[in-house]
């Protein structure tokens, strides 16, 4: 039986944590990168340091993909627990590799026993089973090996060259067993490959946030860990020194949003990095950026809660938990992006906006995005200027002076004459607490007004389909890849996408996109939480909503059924 | 004695008659001055209460932020440009209550501050239940049968984090009380400053009087690197000792330990050439 793979290969690594599905999966990215395959990986892990079962799932387009798919075209399992625990999505066309041996009393049938073990010894140490299974996939694949015994001798360089020909040797048994597979179970694969591809840089979501941060001009990050939001953390961590940036690790995150904001008082470009349960122990804090008017920018990496929830799957469930966290009333603002190209430029702004408008701006991802690997054309990344906003002060300085705008010039204490009094209370212009109603009405103003402005610099949807069309289907956050794969899979003239990466302030012109169509979303979440937002916001009916909260990301498949029914 | 630069003259004071703040205020504004520190250069963080309101009554920077709340602001102040002098100060409920994690990781931490308690076994603002700091048998509005729980010991407690300066003050005596919180700013690192003090309101049981008849200075010959010696008065409940207690000086700052830059975060410019470097990681 013939199987054509043509320009859309889901291959999958299913095992236990510690097994070593990520590592092939790394390396494998990174060497389809180099044949100029475009590559997206997405993970899936249980909240365990071993054992379990975990899946990554590389799929190989000729498009720039970045969502999920159900379907699995090569499965590559680890242990027997991998086969029950995807089983789910084996299909027909499914072809499974699996080592035999070690795993006797299973039903294997219609598997390719597969000697990762055995081929790993052959070559010196059972640890090369992982540069087997790699070998696997580029012999199934039809690509040259060449690329891929360059990683491993730039890998492994340091361990030596013994280590280094060892792993070339797992690396062509793999390969050579893949290419005899290929022939004996009629699989073909049709690649279109770039011979010169663009210059290109290979990405997670949480190296994109880290990229966009220190383009930002953040000197400052203070955070607990809390999956998934503790990647930026440990990115900024690594590159401290590069970037002169205080990473301090907090007691707890009460502590870490309140030494931010010590941070920014005194002029740093201040960070803190959580996830919904992290940033709900937070809120007191946000509600002093307000009242203080404190620049501060917060990441919330979200998981599925409520609680503990599901810690290490994912959701956009915290969107509400953002949009009114922290008790009073002020401005903020929420990003969401949706590529990783976005996640860089999205993070310059937000700490462009945290200082210009003295305000505080959310930045929702979530385990999804934050996890998956996908490569970024280098021309799509957008340098901004850092410019600071902050002011030298005289003798006469107020730092809540009365303005049309309601932004007080910002100075920080120790740069000028001025003294730069900050308080929680409500104040007067010099910033001593008050309890005069006059005041009060103007302050509340004062930190309301810049709303408007905010809206009119907001981030306007980005459209996938025709221009006209009787539906429109929104997305935010992660779901960008999702909406712009399932409209290009149905082209359908009747049916366009709009991907929103500002959340709030919503930009005055969106309503305009929105209106006398028949308005579908589709977030991962159980009720239709930015569904509600642009109601609220736009006065537009929203017709209906695609909603998931199992902890899963959505896939594509799921999608195009549901538009279908349409 | 010149005019004292911090003074506000003509500033509303938000406390009770015969609060012991005002003279906390005397002895922190006296200590600054007499130790020539640049007010454009000093910030003062509290968290809230009625002590907390202190740096509204002084002329110098202020970030009076929440409940609980002032030392991981102090801490992001002082990270953030080195080259300010960083004074925390905040009731017990607030240093030892809200706040009693950021308490014992700031010791943890030791970045160059000055934390300063007042002290006044009771809550004030919040109108007379029980802080972390009351005495046993005490009866308020919520410990109607009297107070159950043993006080926190702050000065043990401290001890115990190693914090490289410890002193308790009693305010009924300003003057000395000023002289050991000139020490602490003086000191290098994170400074505890534990003050006695009435709340003329709110207490009836720890007055001015009780506070004179309870403590007692340490001995002229009293070493204070003992550390030993210190956990030794630090239990002491017959006469609370007041003085510094515990002092250790050389010991490495956070600011030291994280190469904090003398240049303010303020100047920050985001390096290019390590930009094209990370970047090139990525290829």
């Amino acid at each position: 039986m013939a199987h054509n793979y043509s320009n859309d290969i889901a291959v999958v690594f299913g095992g236990a944590a510690g097994q070593g599905v990520q590592t092939i999966a790394d390396a494998l990215v990174k060497v389809l990168k180099k044949n100029g395959c475009h590559v997206f990986a997405c993970t899936e892990f249980m909240s365990r340091i071993r054992g379990g079962s975990n899946s990554t799932q590389i799929r190989i387009t000729d498009k720039k993909r970045s969502a999920y798919v159900r379907r699995i075209d090569f499965l590559f399992a680890l242990n027997a627990e991998a086969l029950d625990h995807l089983r789910d999505r084996i299909g027909e066309e499914t072809h499974v590799f699996v080592e035999k041996a070690g795993m006797e009393g299973k039903d294997f049938s219609g598997v390719i026993d597969t000697p990762f073990a055995a081929y790993a010894k052959q070559a010196g140490n059972l640890i090369f089973s992982n540069t087997v299974a790699v070998g696997v996939v580029l012999g199934l694949l039809d690509l040259p090996v060449d690329a891929f015994s360059a990683y491993l001798t730039e890998q492994f360089a340091a361990k030596g060259e013994e280590v280094v020909s060892q792993n070339i040797t797992a690396a062509t048994l793999g390969y050579e067993f893949g290419r005899k597979t290929a022939q004996t179970e009629g699989i073909s694969v049709t690649l279109s490959r770039a011979l010169k591809p663009d210059p290109e840089l290979l990405l997670d979501g949480n190296t994109a946030m880290g990229i966009g941060t220190v383009a930002g001009g953040c000197n400052f990050i203070s955070s607990y860990p809390m999956s998934p939001g503790t990647g930026l953390l440990t990115f900024l961590a690594r590159k401290a020194g590069d970037f002169t940036i205080v990473v301090d690790q907090a007691e707890d995150e009460i502590s870490a949003i309140n030494a931010a904001l010590g941070a920014s008082y005194a002029g740093a470009r201040a960070v803190v990095t959580t996830s919904g349960g992290g940033f709900a122990l937070m809120e007191e804090g946000v509600s002093l950026a307000g009242a203080t008017e404190t620049p501060v920018v917060v990441h919330i990496g979200q998981r599925p809660g409520p609680a503990t929830g599901l810690p290490t799957r994912t959701e956009q469930g915290d969107l509400n938990l953002a949009l009114y966290a922290g008790h009073g009333e002020y401005s903020r603002v929420i990003f969401a992006p949706g590529s990783f190209a976005q996640a860089i430029d999205v993070m310059q702004r937000a700490f462009d906006l945290a200082d210009r408008y003295q305000t505080t701006v959310l930045v929702l991802t979530d385990q999804f995005f934050l996890d998956a690997v996908a490569s970024v054309r280098e021309s799509d990344i957008v340098r901004r200027p850092v410019v600071s906003h902050i002011v030298k002060t005289d003798d006469s300085y107020k730092r809540y002076a009365f303005t049309d705008d309601g932004l007080s010039p910002r100075g920080v204490p120790g740069y000028g004459d001025g003294i730069v009094k900050v308080d929680s209370h409500e104040h007067d212009e010099s910033g001593h607490l008050t309890e005069n109603f006059g005041l009060r009405r103007g302050m509340v103003e004062k930190r309301l007004t810049r709303l408007e402005a905010l809206g009119r610099e907001a981030l306007m949807p980005e459209r996938f389909g025709p221009a006209e069309s009787e539906t429109v289907v929104v997305s935010w956050g992660s779901n960008r890849g999702l909406l712009e794969e399932v409209l290009d899979t149905l082209g359908r003239d009747d049916l366009s996408g709009l991907h929103f990466s500002q959340l709030f302030p919503l930009h005055p012109a969106v309503r305009k996109l929105l209106e006398n169509r028949k308005v579908v979303v589709c977030e991962n979440n159980a009720t239709g939480q930015f569904a509600d937002l642009l109601s609220r916001d736009t006065g537009v009916h929203v017709a209906k909503r695609i909603l998931k909260a199992t902890g899963e990301p959505f896939c594509i498949e799921e999608i195009v059924n549901a538009l279908e029914e349409d | 004695m010149t005019e004292n630069p911090f003074d506000m003259p003509g500033k509303d004071i938000n406390w009770c008659p015969g609060c012991g703040n005002y003279k906390v205020l005397d002895a922190v504004k006296g200590a600054l001055h007499e130790l020539d520190i640049d007010r454009k250069n000093l910030v003062m963080v509290s968290g809230i209460g009625q002590a907390a309101k202190m740096p509204q009554y002084i002329n110098a920077h202020m970030f009076n932020g929440l409940h609980g709340r002032a030392l991981p602001v102090a801490m992001g102040v002082k990270l953030s440009n080195r080259n300010l002098v960083v004074i925390a100060e905040s009731g017990d409920g607030c240093m030892y209550g809200e706040g009693g994690n950021h308490f014992l990781h700031a010791i943890r931490r030791n970045y160059d501050i000055t934390v300063i308690i007042h002290d006044n076994m009771v809550y004030g603002l919040t109108k007379g239940q029980a802080s972390p700091t009351s005495q046993m048998g005490m009866k308020t509005p919520v410990q109607v049968n009297g107070v159950m729980l043993e006080p926190f010991n702050p000065i043990a407690v401290a001890l115990a984090l190693d914090a490289p300066f410890i002193a308790r003050a009693s305010i009924g005596d300003t003057d000395e009380t000023k002289e050991i919180i000139k020490q602490a700013i003086q000191f290098k690192g994170c400074s505890i400053v534990d003050v006695f003090q009435p709340c003329v309101i709110f207490n009836k049981q720890n007055t001015y009087q009780w506070f004179k008849e309870n403590t007692c200075y340490l001995p002229e010959d009293y070493d204070p690197a003992d550390r030993k010696l210190a956990f030794e008065k630090a239990i002491e409940t017959e006469k609370l000792p007041l003085g510094v207690l515990y002092r250790q000086d050389g010991r490495e700052l956070y600011e030291d330990l994280l190469a904090i830059p003398d240049t303010p975060a303020y100047e920050h410019k985001v390096s290019e050439e390590a930009f094209e470097k990370l970047l090139a990681e990525y290829r």
